[in-house]
């Protein structure tokens, strides 16, 4: 833990909030249009319409608050799945709750030519939670209940089983995949604000709830028995939290596609930061998920300039490493 | 006087497996109780189901007169503790915050934390010697230290029944007593009611009022140790050829058991059957 005190963690906090605004205004400036913090200023005061101004007011804004509200979304997701599974691995990629949402909306638009905002998002729920109950089910059957182990690997054949479906259709149907490709790669790019404003109240909504739920997340973090030996509703809680996740993975992927990495990487780094409490842990993993997306969008445009990288490939690029690392602690690393 | 818990008819059972066959069990206010019998006997079933962890087939548990299934978990949780078998915290969690976590049920939206909850949690780490552990992680301590640290926050929660599954595992002899000894002295001093499962026997009939001995899915015998424990029992609930004798300390039955092992003295044969 890097950050002993609540005097520190509350500097902690402060630090990210400034570092996550740095990192909206670097991703409104930087790119392949050449634009400055005075262009930017300008644009947004007395937009002259320029193609400057017009990048920076209907491409890089939208970006920058996407990249900021996804990475925020899944971040929090992450910490959520990883307390209720017990599961330093789960996360709502590894555990098909984004490819589960992804096949769900690439059907919608692709076969069913869905194109209203608020129905893709409901979609996106719908199959984020169809994702979330089947892991929950398969990872339940057999004597022992519910094991970390059992919901790994039910997790990982659903994640598996959603992505292959999705190919599978998409091999079908070629119209549909340069429709979607980009899309499905995991992109904030090219998205307009429209989209973010859709899902922001269900995101809202499960960022707000997440922290309400935290010191319970807490005590719901000393194992089932005890949870419920002081008092804590720990069905309530996990259909709560379920619910949470639901909102954010779901409507992260409605935005931006199935974008992996962020979910598993940054509980673990924030925990590493503020310790295991959730109220700490909550609102600082949202930060640096908003953050890491944000660097990980401004990278991929630099990476093969003037061509764009999809930002899932760049939090690929960062989170496997990271990722590896967890998984060979194991799952009882003490 | 209701007695502090009782349980009516009741059907403990995993899928279809039944754990415990229509119980009905006593456990009078303001004394200790423990639960005695083999690996496996259903005794940690039991005292999870007194403690509402698991929903019960058939029957239902009375916590002082009234149906625990009608009341509020929280409110529960003010008059009864539980200590599960082998908890296990999650690591990086320190000692500190494992004790706060005890004061979970006093905790509201506008009552966050408050002096008393301070002063429990205090009297919690001293009553059993872990205030120098209490920056410590729970997972960096030994397996005796751990297990106090449990019994802290168990002790925090302020309740007048503590139920306690093996609070003496992992724990050195002096330790073990001390443990008892704080028990003891809780149900003393303050009247709490204790519910325990030891595996001692001996310990078992020093500190406890009433022996609940478990096997076949029901109660085999209750009641004051020096009246139900003797080598017939031991025979029946844990299947073991002993002498039981009197405790030279405190009169308490004392149970030594044969087997193999060096002997140095000369003994009559026993007749063991
Ligand atoms: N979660 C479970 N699912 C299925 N069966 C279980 C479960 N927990 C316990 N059992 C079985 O129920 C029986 C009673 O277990 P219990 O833990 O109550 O025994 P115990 O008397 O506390 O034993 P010990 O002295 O070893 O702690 C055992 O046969 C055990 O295998
Ligand atoms: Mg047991």
């Amino acid at each position: 833990m890097l950050l002993k005190n609540n005097g520190q963690k509350v500097l902690g906090l402060i630090i990210a909030i400034i570092l996550l605004l740095l990192f909206i205004c670097a991703s409104i400036i930087y790119g392949y249009t050449d634009t400055t913090w005075k262009m930017a200023l300008n644009a947004f005061q007395h937009n002259n319409g320029s193609n400057e101004h017009l990048v920076i007011t209907t491409v890089r804004l939208p970006r920058a608050l996407i990249a900021a509200a996804v990475g925020c979304s899944l971040a929090i997701a992450g910490v959520l799945m990883q307390t209720l599974t017990k599961n330093p691995l789960a996360s709502p990629d590894i555990f098909g709750v984004n490819a589960g949402a992804g096949f769900a909306v690439v059907i919608a638009v692709t076969l069913f030519s869905i194109g209203d905002l608020q129905a893709i998002a409901w979609i996106a729920f719908a199959g984020a939670a169809a994702a979330a109950i089947g892991v929950y089910i398969i990872g339940s059957v057999g004597r022992e209940g519910l094991t970390p182990i059992k919901l790994t690997l039910a997790g990982a054949a659903m994640a598996a089983m959603f992505a292959s479906f999705t190919q599978g259709f998409l091999v079908i149907d070629e119209a549909a995949l340069e429709q979607v490709l980009f899309w499905l790669a995991g992109s904030v790019q090219g998205r307009k604000l429209e989209i973010l404003l859709s899902v922001l109240p269900y995101l809202i909504a499960g960022w707000g709830i997440a922290f309400l739920i935290s010191s319970k997340m807490n005590v719901l973090s000393m194992g089932d028995d005890v949870a419920k030996g002081l008092g804590l509703n720990t069905v309530m809680l996990k259909i709560g939290a379920g619910i949470v996740i639901i909102l954010l993975s779901g409507g992260a992927v409605a935005i931006a596609g199935p974008i992996g990495f962020i979910g598993i990487v940054i509980p673990h780094v924030a925990r590493a930061i503020v310790g295991i409490d959730h109220r700490w842990v909550i609102p600082i993993s949202g930060l640096l998920g908003g953050i890491l997306l944000l660097l990980a969008d401004i990278l991929a445009r630099y990476v093969i300039m003037p061509q764009e990288v999809p930002v899932g490939v760049m939090t690929a690029i960062i989170g496997t490493p990271f990722f590896i690392y967890i998984a060979r602690r194991g799952f009882n690393a003490k | 006087m209701a007695d502090a818990i009782e349980t009516k008819n009741l059907t403990l059972t995993y899928g279809d497996t039944i754990i415990i066959n229509e119980l009905d069990l006593r456990i009078p206010k303001g004394e200790i109780t423990v639960f005695i019998g083999g690996n496996g006997c259903g005794k940690s079933t039991l005292l999870r189901s007194i403690a509402r962890l698991l929903k019960p087939r058939t029957g239902a548990v009375l916590l002082e007169g009234s149906a625990m299934a009608k009341m509020s978990t929280k409110d529960i949780a003010k008059r009864m503790a539980i200590l599960p078998q082998s908890p296990l915290a999650p690591e990086g969690l320190t000692v500190m915050q494992l004790v706060k976590q005890g004061r979970y049920p006093y905790q509201t939206w506008l009552k966050q934390w408050t002096e008393e909850d301070e002063e429990k949690v205090n009297r919690a780490l001293k009553a059993t010697g872990i205030q120098d552990l209490k920056d410590r992680t729970v997972d960096s301590l030994s397996g005796g230290q751990r297990q106090r640290a449990w019994i802290a926050m168990t002790l925090a929660q302020d309740t007048d029944i503590i139920l306690l599954d093996e609070p003496t595992t992992y724990l050195d002899m002096t330790h073990q007593i001390e443990i008892l000894d704080l028990l003891f002295e809780l149900n003393e001093k303050e009247n709490r009611t204790i519910v325990m499962v030891l595996h001692d026997l001996n310990l078992a009939c020093r500190y406890a009022h009433n022996i609940v001995a478990i096997k076949n899915q029901k109660i085999h015998a209750q009641g004051k140790p020096e009246h139900v424990i003797n080598c017939n029992l031991v025979k029946n609930v844990f299947d073991m050829e002993c002498e039981v004798t009197i405790d030279p300390l405190f009169g308490t039955p004392l149970c030594i058991p044969y087997g193999k092992g060096r002997c140095i003295i000369k003994r009559a044969e026993v007749g063991n059957g």
